[in-house]
Protein backbone atom coordinates (compact mmCIF):
# COMPACT_ATOMS: atom_id res chain seq x y z
CA UNK A 1 0.00 0.00 0.00
CA UNK A 2 3.33 2.08 0.89
CA UNK A 3 4.57 1.00 -2.49
CA UNK A 4 1.40 2.49 -4.32
CA UNK A 5 1.50 5.75 -2.54
CA UNK A 6 4.77 6.83 -3.14
CA UNK A 7 5.07 5.42 -6.90
CA UNK A 8 1.80 7.97 -6.78
CA UNK A 9 3.74 11.15 -5.07
CA UNK A 10 7.26 9.88 -7.78
CA UNK A 11 4.44 9.91 -11.08
CA UNK A 12 2.64 12.98 -10.19
CA UNK A 13 4.38 15.22 -12.82
CA UNK A 14 4.22 12.57 -15.56
CA UNK A 15 0.44 11.65 -14.88
CA UNK A 16 -0.42 16.07 -15.20
CA UNK A 17 1.46 15.55 -18.34
CA UNK A 18 0.06 12.58 -19.19
CA UNK A 19 -3.13 13.89 -18.56
CA UNK A 20 -3.12 16.77 -20.71
CA UNK A 21 -1.59 14.85 -23.44
CA UNK A 22 -4.74 13.05 -23.04
CA UNK A 23 -7.23 15.68 -22.31
CA UNK A 24 -5.67 17.13 -25.77
CA UNK A 25 -6.47 13.74 -27.72
CA UNK A 26 -10.04 13.48 -26.11
CA UNK A 27 -10.70 17.03 -27.28
CA UNK A 28 -9.80 17.15 -30.43
CA UNK A 29 -11.76 13.85 -31.10
CA UNK A 30 -14.59 15.48 -29.90
CA UNK A 31 -13.99 18.65 -31.95
CA UNK A 32 -13.68 16.25 -34.46
CA UNK A 33 -17.17 14.66 -34.47
CA UNK A 34 -18.60 18.21 -33.71
CA UNK A 35 -17.33 19.29 -36.96
CA UNK A 36 -18.29 15.87 -38.62
CA UNK A 37 -21.79 16.43 -37.44
CA UNK A 38 -21.91 20.08 -38.54
CA UNK A 39 -21.63 18.06 -42.21
CA UNK A 40 -23.31 15.24 -42.40
CA UNK A 41 -26.58 14.20 -41.27
CA UNK A 42 -26.75 12.17 -38.33
CA UNK A 43 -26.55 8.39 -38.96
CA UNK A 44 -28.50 5.80 -36.88
CA UNK A 45 -27.36 2.32 -35.98
CA UNK A 46 -29.42 -1.02 -36.13
CA UNK A 47 -30.49 -1.43 -31.91
CA UNK A 48 -29.77 -5.06 -31.21
CA UNK A 49 -25.47 -4.33 -31.34
CA UNK A 50 -23.66 -5.27 -28.40
CA UNK A 51 -22.20 -2.70 -26.81
CA UNK A 52 -18.44 -3.69 -27.38
CA UNK A 53 -18.90 -4.60 -30.69
CA UNK A 54 -18.88 -2.34 -33.86
CA UNK A 55 -19.68 -4.85 -36.89
CA UNK A 56 -23.23 -3.77 -37.86
CA UNK A 57 -23.19 -0.84 -40.03
CA UNK A 58 -24.71 1.95 -39.87
CA UNK A 59 -27.80 3.69 -42.43
CA UNK A 60 -28.58 7.36 -42.89
CA UNK A 61 -31.90 8.25 -40.60
CA UNK A 62 -34.03 10.39 -42.63
CA UNK A 63 -35.74 10.96 -39.00
CA UNK A 64 -32.57 12.61 -37.60
CA UNK A 65 -34.09 16.01 -37.67
CA UNK A 66 -37.82 15.88 -38.17
CA UNK A 67 -38.41 15.83 -34.30
CA UNK A 68 -39.23 18.82 -32.50
CA UNK A 69 -35.77 20.52 -30.87
CA UNK A 70 -35.65 19.40 -27.46
CA UNK A 71 -34.55 22.75 -26.36
CA UNK A 72 -36.41 24.29 -23.34
CA UNK A 73 -36.64 20.85 -21.84
CA UNK A 74 -33.70 20.82 -19.95
CA UNK A 75 -33.65 20.85 -16.63
CA UNK A 76 -33.28 24.45 -15.14
CA UNK A 77 -29.16 24.07 -14.60
CA UNK A 78 -28.34 23.12 -18.34
CA UNK A 79 -28.34 26.55 -20.20
CA UNK A 80 -25.19 27.54 -17.85
CA UNK A 81 -23.44 25.57 -20.37
CA UNK A 82 -23.30 28.56 -23.15
CA UNK A 83 -20.77 30.11 -20.71
CA UNK A 84 -18.95 27.22 -19.21
CA UNK A 85 -17.57 26.43 -22.68
CA UNK A 86 -15.07 29.13 -23.37
CA UNK A 87 -13.42 26.20 -25.43
CA UNK A 88 -15.94 26.13 -28.40
CA UNK A 89 -13.97 28.48 -31.32
CA UNK A 90 -10.35 26.84 -30.57
CA UNK A 91 -12.48 23.21 -30.53
CA UNK A 92 -13.60 23.90 -34.31
CA UNK A 93 -9.96 25.20 -35.34
CA UNK A 94 -8.61 21.61 -33.83
CA UNK A 95 -11.55 19.65 -35.92
CA UNK A 96 -10.40 21.24 -39.12
CA UNK A 97 -6.56 19.62 -38.40
CA UNK A 98 -8.04 16.31 -37.30
CA UNK A 99 -9.42 15.10 -40.56
CA UNK A 100 -11.73 12.30 -41.44
CA UNK A 101 -11.43 8.80 -39.74
CA UNK A 102 -11.37 6.06 -42.54
CA UNK A 103 -13.87 3.19 -41.85
CA UNK A 104 -12.12 -0.21 -40.17
CA UNK A 105 -11.17 -1.26 -36.64
CA UNK A 106 -8.13 -0.05 -35.35
CA UNK A 107 -6.04 -1.10 -32.29
CA UNK A 108 -4.20 0.91 -30.13
CA UNK A 109 -0.86 -0.49 -28.24
CA UNK A 110 -0.96 -1.46 -24.89
CA UNK A 111 0.16 1.00 -22.16
CA UNK A 112 1.23 0.76 -18.66
CA UNK A 113 -0.55 2.57 -16.11
CA UNK A 114 2.00 1.37 -13.65
CA UNK A 115 -0.53 -1.34 -12.03
CA UNK A 116 -1.22 -3.26 -15.66
CA UNK A 117 -1.41 -2.56 -19.35
CA UNK A 118 -4.50 -0.81 -20.66
CA UNK A 119 -5.18 -1.84 -24.51
CA UNK A 120 -8.09 -0.47 -26.80
CA UNK A 121 -9.75 -1.04 -30.08
CA UNK A 122 -11.46 1.63 -32.08
CA UNK A 123 -14.40 0.91 -34.86
CA UNK A 124 -14.86 3.71 -36.78
CA UNK A 125 -17.88 3.65 -39.53
CA UNK A 126 -19.14 6.64 -41.19
CA UNK A 127 -15.80 8.35 -39.95
CA UNK A 128 -17.28 8.27 -37.14
CA UNK A 129 -16.41 6.24 -33.92
CA UNK A 130 -18.86 3.65 -33.56
CA UNK A 131 -17.42 1.67 -30.44
CA UNK A 132 -14.33 1.72 -28.05
CA UNK A 133 -13.76 -2.31 -26.92
CA UNK A 134 -11.14 -2.71 -24.11
CA UNK A 135 -8.75 -5.55 -25.20
CA UNK A 136 -7.28 -5.58 -22.08
CA UNK A 137 -6.57 -3.82 -18.55
CA UNK A 138 -5.01 -4.36 -15.30
CA UNK A 139 -6.33 -7.60 -13.37
CA UNK A 140 -4.80 -9.46 -11.33
CA UNK A 141 -6.15 -12.96 -10.22
CA UNK A 142 -4.61 -14.70 -7.84
CA UNK A 143 -3.45 -18.31 -8.34
CA UNK A 144 -4.89 -19.76 -5.09
CA UNK A 145 -7.76 -21.48 -5.47
CA UNK A 146 -9.01 -22.08 -1.76
CA UNK A 147 -12.73 -21.58 -2.00
CA UNK A 148 -15.01 -19.86 1.31
CA UNK A 149 -17.72 -22.89 1.01
CA UNK A 150 -19.71 -20.97 4.10
CA UNK A 151 -22.13 -18.47 2.40
CA UNK A 152 -23.20 -15.49 4.58
CA UNK A 153 -26.69 -15.91 5.26
CA UNK A 154 -28.96 -15.25 2.37
CA UNK A 155 -26.08 -14.40 0.53
CA UNK A 156 -25.31 -17.39 -2.27
CA UNK A 157 -22.46 -17.47 -3.82
CA UNK A 158 -21.26 -19.42 -7.14
CA UNK A 159 -17.75 -19.60 -9.37
CA UNK A 160 -17.67 -16.91 -11.94
CA UNK A 161 -18.28 -18.69 -15.76
CA UNK A 162 -18.24 -17.24 -18.51
CA UNK A 163 -21.52 -16.44 -20.52
CA UNK A 164 -23.40 -16.23 -24.24
CA UNK A 165 -21.75 -12.45 -25.43
CA UNK A 166 -25.36 -12.30 -26.53
CA UNK A 167 -26.09 -8.80 -24.88
CA UNK A 168 -27.18 -5.42 -25.63
CA UNK A 169 -24.69 -3.26 -22.91
CA UNK A 170 -22.05 -3.99 -20.60
CA UNK A 171 -22.04 -3.38 -17.47
CA UNK A 172 -17.53 -2.95 -15.89
CA UNK A 173 -15.77 -0.95 -14.18
CA UNK A 174 -14.30 2.08 -15.51
CA UNK A 175 -11.01 2.23 -17.50
CA UNK A 176 -8.38 4.45 -16.32
CA UNK A 177 -8.64 7.63 -18.27
CA UNK A 178 -5.11 8.11 -19.07
CA UNK A 179 -4.00 4.66 -20.05
CA UNK A 180 -7.74 4.70 -21.91
CA UNK A 181 -6.45 7.83 -23.89
CA UNK A 182 -3.22 7.09 -24.61
CA UNK A 183 -4.35 3.78 -26.49
CA UNK A 184 -6.68 5.62 -27.64
CA UNK A 185 -4.55 8.19 -29.43
CA UNK A 186 -2.75 5.53 -31.28
CA UNK A 187 -5.48 4.19 -32.64
CA UNK A 188 -7.57 6.87 -33.72
CA UNK A 189 -4.28 7.82 -35.30
CA UNK A 190 -3.81 4.97 -37.66
CA UNK A 191 -7.88 5.73 -38.21
CA UNK A 192 -6.96 9.14 -39.56
CA UNK A 193 -7.21 10.16 -43.03
CA UNK B 1 -30.21 4.84 -33.43
CA UNK B 2 -26.57 4.80 -31.41
CA UNK B 3 -24.08 6.70 -30.68
CA UNK B 4 -20.17 6.96 -28.60
CA UNK B 5 -18.58 9.82 -27.39
CA UNK B 6 -15.35 9.83 -25.26
CA UNK B 7 -16.64 12.23 -22.64
CA UNK B 8 -15.32 12.46 -18.60
CA UNK B 9 -12.42 10.76 -20.37
CA UNK B 10 -14.54 7.31 -20.93
CA UNK B 11 -16.96 6.39 -23.23
CA UNK B 12 -20.67 7.66 -22.88
CA UNK B 13 -23.09 5.49 -24.74
CA UNK B 14 -26.58 6.13 -25.68
CA UNK B 15 -28.81 4.47 -27.80
CA UNK B 16 -32.54 5.00 -28.11
CA UNK B 17 -34.86 2.75 -30.25
CA UNK B 18 -38.20 4.33 -29.79
CA UNK B 19 -39.15 5.86 -33.59
CA UNK B 20 -37.90 9.25 -34.98
CA UNK B 21 -35.64 10.01 -32.37
CA UNK B 22 -33.91 12.95 -33.55
CA UNK B 23 -29.69 13.78 -33.55
CA UNK B 24 -30.71 16.80 -31.57
CA UNK B 25 -31.81 14.58 -28.49
CA UNK B 26 -28.32 12.74 -28.87
CA UNK B 27 -26.49 16.11 -29.11
CA UNK B 28 -28.59 17.21 -25.75
CA UNK B 29 -27.48 14.49 -24.05
CA UNK B 30 -23.41 14.32 -24.84
CA UNK B 31 -24.33 18.45 -24.11
CA UNK B 32 -25.06 17.89 -20.91
CA UNK B 33 -22.14 15.33 -20.01
CA UNK B 34 -19.70 17.74 -21.36
CA UNK B 35 -21.52 20.19 -18.97
CA UNK B 36 -21.23 18.14 -15.69
CA UNK B 37 -17.34 17.33 -16.43
CA UNK B 38 -16.78 20.81 -17.03
CA UNK B 39 -18.00 21.39 -13.57
CA UNK B 40 -16.94 18.30 -11.87
CA UNK B 41 -13.78 17.16 -13.27
CA UNK B 42 -11.20 17.07 -10.83
CA UNK B 43 -8.44 17.28 -13.40
CA UNK B 44 -9.33 20.03 -14.95
CA UNK B 45 -7.99 23.32 -13.47
CA UNK B 46 -10.68 25.70 -14.49
CA UNK B 47 -13.21 23.37 -12.99
CA UNK B 48 -15.94 24.60 -10.59
CA UNK B 49 -14.30 21.83 -7.89
CA UNK B 50 -11.13 22.71 -8.96
CA UNK B 51 -11.64 26.23 -7.77
CA UNK B 52 -13.31 24.57 -4.49
CA UNK B 53 -10.31 22.74 -3.84
CA UNK B 54 -7.97 25.21 -4.59
CA UNK B 55 -10.01 27.19 -1.79
CA UNK B 56 -10.95 30.17 -4.27
CA UNK B 57 -14.64 29.66 -4.24
CA UNK B 58 -16.45 28.25 -1.27
CA UNK B 59 -19.65 25.98 -1.17
CA UNK B 60 -21.86 28.82 -0.65
CA UNK B 61 -20.86 30.65 -3.85
CA UNK B 62 -20.71 27.57 -6.07
CA UNK B 63 -23.76 26.75 -8.46
CA UNK B 64 -26.94 25.07 -7.38
CA UNK B 65 -25.61 21.28 -9.28
CA UNK B 66 -22.41 21.86 -6.87
CA UNK B 67 -24.56 22.24 -3.68
CA UNK B 68 -26.77 19.91 -4.91
CA UNK B 69 -23.92 17.15 -5.54
CA UNK B 70 -22.35 18.32 -2.05
CA UNK B 71 -25.92 17.09 -0.40
CA UNK B 72 -26.25 14.12 -1.61
CA UNK B 73 -22.47 13.05 -0.97
CA UNK B 74 -23.22 13.68 2.44
CA UNK B 75 -26.33 12.26 2.46
CA UNK B 76 -24.74 8.76 1.15
CA UNK B 77 -21.72 9.50 3.62
CA UNK B 78 -24.46 8.91 6.61
CA UNK B 79 -26.38 6.14 5.00
CA UNK B 80 -22.84 3.92 4.08
CA UNK B 81 -21.66 4.86 7.82
CA UNK B 82 -19.31 7.06 6.60
CA UNK B 83 -17.89 4.14 4.16
CA UNK B 84 -18.82 6.93 1.20
CA UNK B 85 -16.55 10.02 1.68
CA UNK B 86 -15.83 12.48 -1.55
CA UNK B 87 -13.38 14.02 0.84
CA UNK B 88 -9.64 12.17 -0.41
CA UNK B 89 -6.25 13.82 1.18
CA UNK B 90 -7.75 16.55 2.33
CA UNK B 91 -9.67 17.70 -1.45
CA UNK B 92 -13.07 17.07 -2.33
CA UNK B 93 -13.32 14.64 -5.47
CA UNK B 94 -17.27 13.63 -6.14
CA UNK B 95 -16.44 11.23 -8.80
CA UNK B 96 -18.16 8.25 -6.78
CA UNK B 97 -20.84 9.92 -7.03
CA UNK B 98 -21.55 12.21 -10.13
CA UNK B 99 -21.41 9.81 -12.68
CA UNK B 100 -24.45 7.92 -11.40
CA UNK B 101 -26.38 11.06 -10.93
CA UNK B 102 -25.22 12.42 -14.03
CA UNK B 103 -26.55 9.25 -15.97
CA UNK B 104 -29.74 9.57 -14.10
CA UNK B 105 -30.13 13.09 -15.15
CA UNK B 106 -29.60 12.20 -18.54
CA UNK B 107 -32.11 9.76 -18.67
CA UNK B 108 -34.44 12.57 -17.19
CA UNK B 109 -33.65 14.28 -20.21
CA UNK B 110 -35.01 11.62 -22.73
CA UNK B 111 -38.08 10.87 -20.67
CA UNK B 112 -39.31 14.31 -20.48
CA UNK B 113 -39.65 14.59 -24.43
CA UNK B 114 -41.35 10.96 -24.46
CA UNK B 115 -38.60 8.81 -25.07
CA UNK B 116 -38.83 5.59 -23.22
CA UNK B 117 -36.81 2.78 -24.92
CA UNK B 118 -33.17 3.45 -24.39
CA UNK B 119 -30.30 3.04 -22.38
CA UNK B 120 -27.31 5.44 -21.18
CA UNK B 121 -24.14 4.30 -20.67
CA UNK B 122 -21.08 5.98 -18.76
CA UNK B 123 -17.63 4.63 -18.12
CA UNK B 124 -19.21 1.07 -17.31
CA UNK B 125 -22.42 2.48 -15.62
CA UNK B 126 -26.18 2.11 -17.08
CA UNK B 127 -29.62 3.25 -16.72
CA UNK B 128 -32.17 1.19 -19.36
CA UNK B 129 -35.56 2.07 -20.02
CA UNK B 130 -37.89 0.03 -21.54
CA UNK B 131 -37.16 -2.85 -24.17
CA UNK B 132 -34.75 -3.14 -26.59
CA UNK B 133 -35.94 -2.83 -30.63
CA UNK B 134 -36.88 -6.99 -30.13
CA UNK B 135 -39.55 -5.49 -27.72
CA UNK B 136 -37.69 -7.93 -25.25
CA UNK B 137 -36.35 -6.62 -21.82
CA UNK B 138 -32.47 -4.83 -22.34
CA UNK B 139 -29.73 -8.05 -21.91
CA UNK B 140 -26.79 -6.66 -19.65
CA UNK B 141 -23.69 -8.60 -19.12
CA UNK B 142 -21.55 -7.88 -16.40
CA UNK B 143 -17.65 -8.18 -17.54
CA UNK B 144 -15.20 -10.69 -16.13
CA UNK B 145 -12.84 -8.25 -14.08
CA UNK B 146 -10.21 -10.82 -14.90
CA UNK B 147 -10.93 -10.75 -18.62
CA UNK B 148 -12.23 -7.20 -19.94
CA UNK B 149 -13.47 -9.81 -23.43
CA UNK B 150 -15.25 -11.84 -21.60
CA UNK B 151 -19.14 -11.80 -19.57
CA UNK B 152 -19.86 -13.70 -16.74
CA UNK B 153 -23.26 -12.78 -16.09
CA UNK B 154 -26.27 -11.66 -18.11
CA UNK B 155 -29.04 -9.77 -17.08
CA UNK B 156 -32.56 -9.13 -18.03
CA UNK B 157 -33.10 -5.42 -17.29
CA UNK B 158 -35.71 -2.81 -17.54
CA UNK B 159 -36.37 0.50 -15.88
CA UNK B 160 -33.11 -0.28 -13.63
CA UNK B 161 -29.46 1.25 -13.04
CA UNK B 162 -26.72 -1.36 -13.04
CA UNK B 163 -23.50 0.23 -11.75
CA UNK B 164 -20.22 -1.66 -11.35
CA UNK B 165 -17.24 -0.32 -8.81
CA UNK B 166 -13.89 -2.38 -8.96
CA UNK B 167 -10.37 -2.43 -8.14
CA UNK B 168 -8.66 -2.59 -11.54
CA UNK B 169 -10.17 0.25 -13.38
CA UNK B 170 -8.25 3.63 -12.21
CA UNK B 171 -5.91 1.54 -10.34
CA UNK B 172 -7.21 0.81 -6.56
CA UNK B 173 -9.67 4.50 -7.11
CA UNK B 174 -11.69 3.21 -4.48
CA UNK B 175 -10.49 3.70 -1.14
CA UNK B 176 -12.06 2.77 2.08
CA UNK B 177 -12.11 6.02 4.61
CA UNK B 178 -12.09 3.98 7.70
CA UNK B 179 -8.50 2.15 6.92
CA UNK B 180 -6.27 4.69 6.41
CA UNK B 181 -7.31 5.90 2.82
CA UNK B 182 -6.08 2.28 2.20
CA UNK B 183 -7.55 0.68 -1.22
CA UNK B 184 -10.44 -1.93 -0.30
CA UNK B 185 -9.30 -5.55 -0.67
CA UNK B 186 -10.84 -8.77 -0.75
CA UNK B 187 -13.81 -7.82 -3.83
CA UNK B 188 -12.47 -6.93 -7.38
CA UNK B 189 -15.83 -6.52 -9.10
CA UNK B 190 -18.89 -5.25 -7.25
CA UNK B 191 -21.74 -4.46 -9.49
CA UNK B 192 -25.06 -3.17 -7.63
CA UNK B 193 -28.68 -2.96 -9.38
CA UNK B 194 -31.04 -0.89 -8.18
CA UNK B 195 -34.33 0.85 -9.72
CA UNK B 196 -32.41 3.55 -10.87
CA UNK B 197 -28.55 4.30 -11.80
CA UNK B 198 -27.79 7.45 -8.93
CA UNK B 199 -29.01 4.58 -5.90
CA UNK B 200 -27.38 1.58 -7.80
CA UNK B 201 -24.02 3.95 -8.62
CA UNK B 202 -23.64 5.40 -4.78
CA UNK B 203 -24.45 1.97 -2.92
CA UNK B 204 -21.97 0.43 -5.15
CA UNK B 205 -18.90 2.91 -4.41
CA UNK B 206 -19.90 2.69 -0.64
CA UNK B 207 -20.28 -0.98 -0.34
CA UNK B 208 -17.01 -1.62 -2.13
CA UNK B 209 -15.11 0.53 0.17
CA UNK B 210 -16.02 -2.19 3.24
CA UNK B 211 -14.45 -5.04 0.83
CA UNK B 212 -16.10 -8.15 1.50
CA UNK B 213 -18.37 -7.22 3.96
CA UNK B 214 -20.07 -5.13 1.30
CA UNK B 215 -22.52 -7.48 -0.37
CA UNK B 216 -23.99 -7.81 3.18
CA UNK B 217 -25.07 -3.91 3.06
CA UNK B 218 -26.21 -4.40 -0.74
CA UNK B 219 -28.28 -6.92 0.70
CA UNK B 220 -29.65 -4.99 3.44
CA UNK B 221 -30.60 -2.50 1.50
CA UNK B 222 -34.44 -2.07 0.11
CA UNK B 223 -34.41 -2.12 -3.82
CA UNK B 224 -31.21 -2.96 -4.37
CA UNK B 225 -29.45 -6.27 -5.50
CA UNK B 226 -25.68 -7.00 -6.03
CA UNK B 227 -22.93 -9.60 -7.37
CA UNK B 228 -19.74 -9.25 -5.49
CA UNK B 229 -16.19 -11.21 -7.38
CA UNK B 230 -13.59 -12.14 -4.65
CA UNK B 231 -9.56 -12.21 -6.14
CA UNK B 232 -10.24 -16.10 -6.51
CA UNK B 233 -13.38 -15.54 -8.92
CA UNK B 234 -15.79 -16.55 -6.67
CA UNK B 235 -18.80 -14.43 -7.04
CA UNK B 236 -20.95 -13.84 -4.05
CA UNK B 237 -24.79 -12.63 -4.51
CA UNK B 238 -27.82 -11.03 -2.65
CA UNK B 239 -31.33 -12.87 -1.81
CA UNK B 240 -32.89 -10.98 -5.01
CA UNK B 241 -30.26 -11.05 -7.03
CA UNK B 242 -31.42 -14.31 -9.23
CA UNK B 243 -34.57 -12.26 -10.65
CA UNK B 244 -32.15 -10.58 -12.83
CA UNK B 245 -30.21 -13.04 -13.86
CA UNK B 246 -31.27 -13.90 -18.13
CA UNK B 247 -32.19 -17.43 -18.50
CA UNK B 248 -32.68 -17.52 -22.37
Amino acid sequence: MSRKKTTQAQGFVGTIKKFFLSAFVVVTFMAYLMHERLTNAASASPANTAANTGSVPSVPDPNSYTVPTVAGQFPATIPTMAVQNPGAVSTQTVASQAGLYKNGSYTGPSVDVFYGLVQVQVVIQNGQIANVTFLDYPHDRRTSQEINTQAMPMLTQEAIQAQSANVNIISGATLTSEGFANSLQAALLSATN
Amino acid sequence: MKQTRIIMGMPVILEVVDPGVSGETFEAVFDYFGYVDRKFSTYEPDSEISMINRQELTLEQSSDDMKTIFALAEQTRRESGGYFDIVHNGLYDPSGIVKGWAIQTAAEILQRIGLGNYWVYAGGDIQVSGKNDQGEDWRVGIQNPFNPQEIIKVLSLQNCGIATSGTYARGNHIYNPKNGDRPAGEVVSLSVIGSNIYEADRFATAAFAMGSAGIQFIEKLEGLEGYSIDPHGLATYTSGFERYVAHA
